[in-house]
């Protein structure tokens, strides 16, 4: 269950709460389960939380599986 | 507005303010009703009510949606706008302002649409008889020579165009609602689509049908018509215009983007191999610069819509069942 | 996507193709279940790797007894039920929560559990009920809300919890002879909360390889290739797929939340029975804002729906399309079973989101 979207924050309103931008959307969210967010972070919303950091280096790593894969052959070489 | 159940002072008041707003011939005083002049062609009567919430919404407010409703029906139907009714329900108390604003925005909807308001009603009912304002309007056009636009008349290889971004409609309304409220630039597509209609008469006969995708959203109004043409269409879905920030709320609260309303769309079928011709001449105007082919109507399956995936795998795109909630799972 | 985002794809869905062994995977969140139905996964693997969906749909594992309940409680005048759209289609024994809001009822539609508490906030005169559906994910949103409704002084605000927890559920799957399953597809955002740990544990006894697996395609196809790999090898470990956001010791402060709000207590799902310890009750020092203890809502007895096989279907022993109403009797038009009406519900992924070969 659980739809969870990734939103970048703009500001922290106060302790609780922050503003973030859902591709270009602007909605408040909850701060409280993540006191540690930074401006600038990007976090996962769940029902008007900001339930955890989005790891950036991770976030950039999706292909994590691709030198495995490319044993297989059908990569071709020029990937990032 | 004045205290009283429409009594003559507050009568009055929005006689003169509809009078003074939709100045034109034919409100005759004299006559019960408008006395029109049709051009030659056969004509089309369409009507709709209109109930929202808010009734000021990003992009335009109820007065305006009520135009542009009827306008869209009408030109839909193949025809040429030519003349509306208006009829308001109004509530006791009802801000006389926004009233006057809601009815400036018709007037000016109209105007750009060329059309006539030519014949009106109002009536105030008691407090909590109706939520704040109704309105009804009516439309009579006339389609000209040589246009015949009828979902049987669509054949397998028909390609399907939109005519730009869906769903910004919907999302603006969803913004203002209680509970959930967040600021988006999606702002209302709500628009007169009488240009689309004389952008499409130089094809003729080559656009086969045409349906604005209101409520229930493009899926619905694809699957409208495979029922009634008994055919098959598939879409394509990387094909189809969605902008980020429509997507991107749907994503959070749940929501499709192919079942959100629009109200300045239209979904057109077009001859097989006269797409790109349509497509070209729609795109020269700033209105349908994001107009796409989606994709193609099939023999079979009959009366369904299938959609393909970003992963090339086919599915079938349903109808909207019950309310289209946001929601968490 | 990118163009290299499709060339891994590609190479992805070419690896799983490869697979010649018979494996089956089951998802256990109802936003896997909708994103491998909605991209068409399921049509592109090789008909001897078997994707099951498990109990994942908070809505669908509710029990009907709890769905009567809830109900039963929105008929209640004095009561202003709010919930998340999820709930409003969900048919109880005899009807639902949109069919009583069209009746009268005051049934409002909330997006988030502090949205239902600043409503509290603005109608001190009402009795303002949040119902408290969903896994851990969601359930630290509501502790908040709770707490964020005694800081704020309100005591009109209250819960009706019917969270659950998601371990115990999967150790009923893996215990139970009937059930074959090969390997876990996790879920990401329960997991953001738990953490690794309790998949550990489980691979531990159950020697199942488990990978907490993302909600994109390609977070998907990489969950699926991870687990054929591991079975392919003859491994069993728990592993994150979805690292971005899901961390081996989940999210504390979330964890201390339901610590602090909840107690663990045994809990009713549909299709699985009673598990011992899988539903979250509201804790003593937070009874004030326990609805089920503030309106005495009684216990309503489980009375099964004729026909219906959500349960088989929830606990993943048959497919949707197996069941006999499915498709005839049952569509997300006229739906019989939770299964059919929730979003995330797996027939009504599947009914959606089928190939035509798939309609019944």
């Amino acid at each position: 269950m659980c739809l969870g979207v990734p939103a970048k924050v703009l500001e922290l309103s106060n302790e609780q709460t922050a503003v973030v931008d859902v591709q270009g959307n602007q909605v408040k969210v909850s701060v409280a389960l993540t006191p540690e967010v930074e401006a600038g972070q990007h976090v996962l919303v769940h029902a008007g939380f900001a339930m955890e950091i989005i790891a950036e280096e991770e976030a950039l790593m999706t292909m994590a599986l691709l030198e495995e894969l490319m044993e297989y052959g059908e990569m071709p070489s020029d990937e990032h | 507005m004045a205290h009283g159940s429409g009594g003559l002072m507050s009568q009055n008041l929005i006689d003169q303010l509809f009078k003074k707003a939709l100045n034109n011939p034919y409100l005759d005083p004299m006559l019960d009703g408008a006395v029109l002049d049709l051009p030659p062609g056969r004509a089309v009567m369409s009507t709709d009510s209109f109930v929202i919430t808010p009734l000021f919404f990003p992009g335009g407010d109820i007065g305006k949606l009520a135009v542009c409703g009827t306008v869209n029906d009408l030109v839909a139907c193949g025809a040429e706008p030519l003349y509306l009714s208006n009829a308001f329900i109004i509530e006791e108390g009802f801000p006389l302002e926004d009233l006057q604003k809601i009815v400036e925005s018709m007037a000016a909807t109209a105007a750009r649409a060329g059309v006539k308001l030519v014949t009106g009603d109002t009536k105030v009912v008691e407090k909590g008889s109706a939520d704040g304002l109704f309105i009804n309007t009516s439309g009579i056009g006339v389609i000209p020579a040589g246009i015949d636009y009828r979902p049987n008349r669509i054949m397998p290889g028909d390609e399907v165009i939109v005519t730009g971004h869906i769903g910004d409609h919907g999302l603006s309304i969803l913004a203002q609602r209680e509970g959930l409220r967040f600021a988006t630039p999606a702002v209302s597509d709500c628009a007169p689509l009488h240009l689309l209609g004389r952008l499409l008469q130089e094809f003729g006969q080559d656009v086969k049908c045409m349906r604005d995708p209101t409520r229930g959203g493009l899926a619905t109004v694809l699957n409208e018509i495979a029922g009634q043409a008994n055919l098959g269409i598939k879409v394509v879905e990387e094909l189809i215009p969605v902008s980020q920030v429509v997507q991107g709320a749907c994503d959070m609260l749940g929501l499709d983007p192919l079942y959100m309303a629009n109200e300045g769309k239209m979904v057109v079928f077009v001859k097989q191999g006269r797409g790109s011709a349509v497509l070209d001449v729609l795109r020269k105007s700033e209105e349908f610069a994001d107009a796409e082919i989606i994709g193609e109507v099939l023999q079979q399956p009959s009366g369904m819509v299938l959609i393909k995936t970003g992963l090339g795998a086919e599915r079938i795109l349903g109808m909207l069942e019950g309310e289209h909630v946001p929601r968490i799972c | 996507m990118s163009i290299n985002d499709k060339e891994y794809t590609r190479a992805l869905l070419e690896e799983i193709q490869a697979v010649k062994q018979d494996i089956s995977l089951m998802e256990v969140c109802g936003t896997h279940t909708m994103a491998i139905a909605k991209s068409g996964i399921r049509e592109l693997v090789p008909p001897n790797l078997k994707l099951l969906s498990g109990p994942g749909c908070p809505v669908c594992v509710t029990a009907q007894g709890d769905i009567d309940a809830v109900i039963a409680m929105a008929g209640n005048p004095a009561i202003t039920l709010l919930t998340f759209g999820d709930m409003m289609r969900v048919p109880g024994t005899t009807t639902s929560l949109a069919e009583e809001r069209s009746r009268g009822a005051d049934v409002r539609v909330v997006y988030s559990p502090l949205d239902a508490v600043q409503m509290a906030a603005d109608n001190p005169d009402r009795e303002m009920v949040f119902l408290g559906i969903g896994f851990e994910t969601t359930a630290p949103t509501v502790a908040v809300s709770i707490e964020e409704a005694r800081r704020r002084g309100l005591s009109n605000y209250s819960v009706l919890s019917l969270h659950k927890v998601v371990p115990p559920a999967l150790e009923v799957i893996f215990s139970d002879p009937d059930i074959k399953v090969d390997g876990l597809i996790c879920p990401g955002h329960v997991s953001a909360v738990i953490g690794l740990e309790p998949y550990e544990i489980l691979v531990e006894h159950y020697k199942k390889p488990c990978v907490v697996t993302g909600f994109d395609t390609l977070d998907i196809l990489e969950g699926i290739v991870m687990l054929v790999r591991q079975l392919k090898r003859g491994e069993a470990q728990a592993e994150i797929q979805y690292k971005r956001v899901v961390k081996r010791e989940g999210n504390l402060v979330a964890r201390a939340a339901l610590d602090r709000v909840f107690k663990l207590a045994d809990a009713r799902w549909r299709g699985l029975g009673t598990i011992p310890g899988s539903g979250l009750d509201i804790n003593s020092e937070y009874s004030n804002y326990d609805a089920r203890i503030k309106f005495q809502v009684p216990d309503f007895e489980d009375k099964p729906i004729k026909g219906c096989a959500c349960g088989e279907v929830l606990s993943g022993k048959i497919t949707p399309r197996e069941c006999l109403l499915f498709g005839r009797a049952c569509t997300p038009l006229q739906p019989i079973g939770p299964c059919m009406v929730s979003h995330e519900g797996a027939c009504a992924a599947y009914y959606r989101y089928t190939p035509l070969k798939g309609r019944a």
